[in-house]
């Protein structure tokens, strides 16, 4: 079984950057999130409800839907936020006016329970990759016409995510009791997301990671 | 694996389709209700929501479906449509965008019916929840209130979209493949907005934060089988009237994790009379679909017009309040933008932090309000003739009010926008009208509103003066003219310093 790929491309402002990943974050998970399931006896199990919320942008003319449970969204905010300061830190060292970019990449896999010695398998079964542009702008109106620009290019990006998902391709087989925590994430006590996790890198205009350009930076200082 | 549905799976393929009409229906005109909706997850299933997504059920809403599907479902040919329209206060109405739920022939026989198709709805829900607000109507639909009302309508059969104007766009939400056909969901919606931007800002627009309030005597008169998007939701302590309608049928959602043939998937039937929907929200009640049409037939009450300001969210304490309080939008009622007169009936009742229950709903309809800058009945006053923004409070209307004793002082509402606090404070030095009895101003001229002098309102004014000319002494002709004229000075500028090369080393010396 091949994992499924998908890549979103947006170009923000810096302060745009948290609520725009917010947005295809929770747009995603929203869709990929169920009620907590009670199992019963005979093999059979309920389902909790799912309650939505709808969020407004501050920075960005764009309003979405999320899963309304206030510990996803600090868990979801967490980690866009670590994105944000990347992105920013990076800026900070290279200067004003360079653009950076990032990626965060949203992954949804299942756990495959090896035997000892070898600790249990994640096997990803959908990726999300949103590649992130960080623009500097000169001035307000720049700032107002983006406001504007980027809400219609998450609209966008909000109707590929639903088209992707309404393809109804592979999704992990309901799992038994026993197997429910290799399938989904079932630590929350309100919705139950399939398992999930947020990695992300930094990238500069030249396409070389933070990594690179941190050891350069470094070994231009020594050598002087 | 049989071609043919069994009895069980058909009825409950039926009931999937039912409801899922019906959830569909809800979820899109609470999205065009223009104000943000949150409801609550629950981990125990409750039993009564569908598809496992807490989507409240507006009774009126359900029952408008109800009366369209008539008994049937949609199926081949027979498509449930829920049109948008967007109709101002001059009466114009305009076709924003129709939802389309429709079914094709393509079957897909070996799809499991309590299970798969069950969930694939589920989740069609939840992109329709996601795309219900990245279509243009939403913002339209988020900024509705004095100047226009957004309406809906639902209709069974042939699909109409010729009144969304040239160039309508689509946007698939999805489909699920059924036994009996596959369900589609679409929505077709409207690109030309022409119609809006030349004849809906023909007139002064509005200084921002102050909403012009200029209904006329029957701004909806012919509303037919249209419907406002705007509700109030009853009082949650009214079990009755509240969420589930008597005869809705319960789905308990029990599914199994053992293989396909031993599946089961309990549906019950009960009859729910009292629910109280476990919502954070409060949806606004349907005060003016019922009030509209026994509303047209007093005219003759004096200083009474149909208000749609109590029911409306407000936009400007919107903006600044919609971090602040994401779903209890009712607190804001008494500081709706026009700074309206609500009577103390409504303010009072808004007060209370409660939504408006039913009973008092009915009455609200029957009892006259006056807004701030509502206009004598009768007198149709557009703005577009006149030159002041504020000049339609005409001091004539002021004098009825005064007599009108069932005309309350209104509280002063909160200043949602701090132009909107200064045009009180100089409204009642200026006009002589004590504050305190009504918001009629007259004579009334804030900064940047129409002038003789300077004939602009303060955006044009900001968008102006944003990007200023260069100044003349910094242009290229200047500062070129000038370096022409330098370099053909320089020989002579050098003959002369050569000359008085020994004074310049003689001072050059003092120096050290």
């Amino acid at each position: 079984m091949n994992c499924r790929s998908e890549v979103l491309e947006v170009s923000v402002e810096g302060r745009q950057v948290d609520e725009a990943m917010l947005a295809l974050v929770h747009t995603i998970l929203l869709h990929r999130s169920t009620g907590k399931f009670h199992y019963k006896k005979e093999g059979t199990y309920s389902i909790g409800t799912v309650g939505t919320q709808d969020i407004d942008c501050d920075f960005i003319d764009f309003s979405f839907v999320r899963v309304s449970s206030d510990e996803l969204d600090r868990v979801i905010r967490k980690a866009v936020g670590e994105f944000k300061d990347l992105c920013c830190a990076l800026q900070d060292a290279m200067g004003n006016g360079t653009d950076g970019m990032g990626q965060i990449s949203l992954e949804f896999y299942q756990k495959k329970k090896s035997r000892w010695p070898f600790s249990d398998e994640c096997i990803p079964w959908e990726v999300w990759s949103i590649k992130v542009n960080v623009v500097n702008l000169a001035n307000e109106q720049e700032r107002q016409i983006c406001r504007e620009k980027v809400g219609e290019k998450l609209g966008e990006k909000v109707i590929n995510i639903v088209e992707v998902i309404n393809r109804h391709e592979y999704l992990p087989k309901m799992p038994t009791q026993s197997e429910v925590d290799n399938v989904f994430d079932t630590s929350l006590k309100d919705v139950q997301p399939y398992l999930y996790k947020i990695t992300f890198q930094i990238t500069d205009t030249l396409g070389t990671s933070v990594s690179t350009t941190m050891r350069r930076l470094i070994k231009d200082t020594l050598a002087l | 694996m049989d071609s043919d549905l069994s009895p069980q799976d058909k009825k409950d393929l039926d009931k999937f389709i039912k409801f899922f009409a019906l959830k569909t229906v809800q979820v899109i005109v609470q999205a065009r209700l223009g104000e943000k909706i949150c409801t609550r997850s629950s981990s125990s299933p409750t039993g009564s929501d569908w598809f496992n997504l807490a989507i409240k059920d507006i009774p009126e809403v359900t029952h408008e479906a109800k009366k369209a599907l008539a008994g049937q479902l949609p199926g081949i040919g027979r498509s449930m449509c829920v049109e948008i329209s967007l109709k101002t206060s001059e009466g114009d109405s305009m076709e924003l965008e129709t939802w389309c739920l429709e079914m094709n022939e393509k079957c897909d026989k070996d799809i499991k019916v309590s299970y798969t198709v069950y969930n694939r709805l589920s989740l069609l829900l939840k992109s329709l929840l996601a795309i219900t607000r990245v279509t243009p109507a939403y913002k339209l639909s988020r900024k509705q209130g004095h100047d226009y009302v957004i309406l809906y309508r639902i209709y069974f059969g042939e699909v109409q979209l010729t009144g969304l104007g040239e160039g309508f766009q689509t946007v698939r939400v999805g489909v699920v493949g059924t036994p009996v056909g596959t369900i589609t969901l679409s929505c077709a919606y409207r690109t030309n907005l022409a119609f809006m931007s030349t004849r809906q800002f023909e007139r002064t627009a509005p200084i921002m934060g102050i909403i012009i309030d200029h209904f006329v005597e029957r701004p909806f008169g012919n509303m037919g089988h249209m419907h406002p998007c705007n509700y109030r939701a009853p009082a949650e302590e009214e079990g009755g009237y509240t969420g589930v309608e008597d005869s809705q049928e319960v789905c308990t959602t029990s599914f199994s994790t053992s293989p396909p043939s031993q599946c089961v998937s309990a549906l019950s039937t009960a009859h729910l009379k009292s629910l109280k929907p476990a919502v954070m929200d409060t949806l606004k009640v349907p005060v003016m679909s019922l009030g509209f049409s026994h509303q047209m037939g007093i005219p003759g009450k004096e200083g009474g017009v149909p208000q749609q300001v109590p029911v409306q969210p407000c936009h400007a304490a919107q903006a600044e309040h919609a971090r602040a309080s994401s779903c209890l939008p009712n607190d804001h009622v008494p500081a709706v933008p026009s700074g309206s007169g609500e009577d103390a009936e409504a303010s009072s009742r808004s007060t209370d932090g409660k939504s408006v229950s039913p009973r008092d709903v009915m009455e609200t309809t029957f009892t006259r309000k006056v807004g701030a800058f509502v206009n004598k009945p009768g007198t149709q006053v557009t703005t577009a003739s006149l030159d002041l923004p504020f000049a339609a409070f005409a001091p004539r209307a002021y004098d009825i009010e005064e007599n009108d004793p069932m005309v309350q002082p209104p509280e002063s509402p909160a200043t949602s926008s701090p132009l909107q606090g200064s045009l009180h404070s100089q409204g009642s030095g200026e006009s002589g009208v004590p504050a305190q009895d009504d918001f009629v101003m007259v004579d009334f001229k804030p900064a940047f509103s129409k002038d003789d002098l300077l004939p602009m309102d303060l955006g044009t004014f900001y968008r102006e003066f944003q990007n200023p000319p260069q100044l003349a002494s910094l242009t290229i002709d200047v500062s070129s003219q000038s370096m022409a004229e330098d370099l053909d000075s320089l020989p002579e500028k050098l003959a002369v310093y050569e000359k008085n090369i020994d004074e310049f080393d003689a001072f050059v010396d003092t120096l050290q």
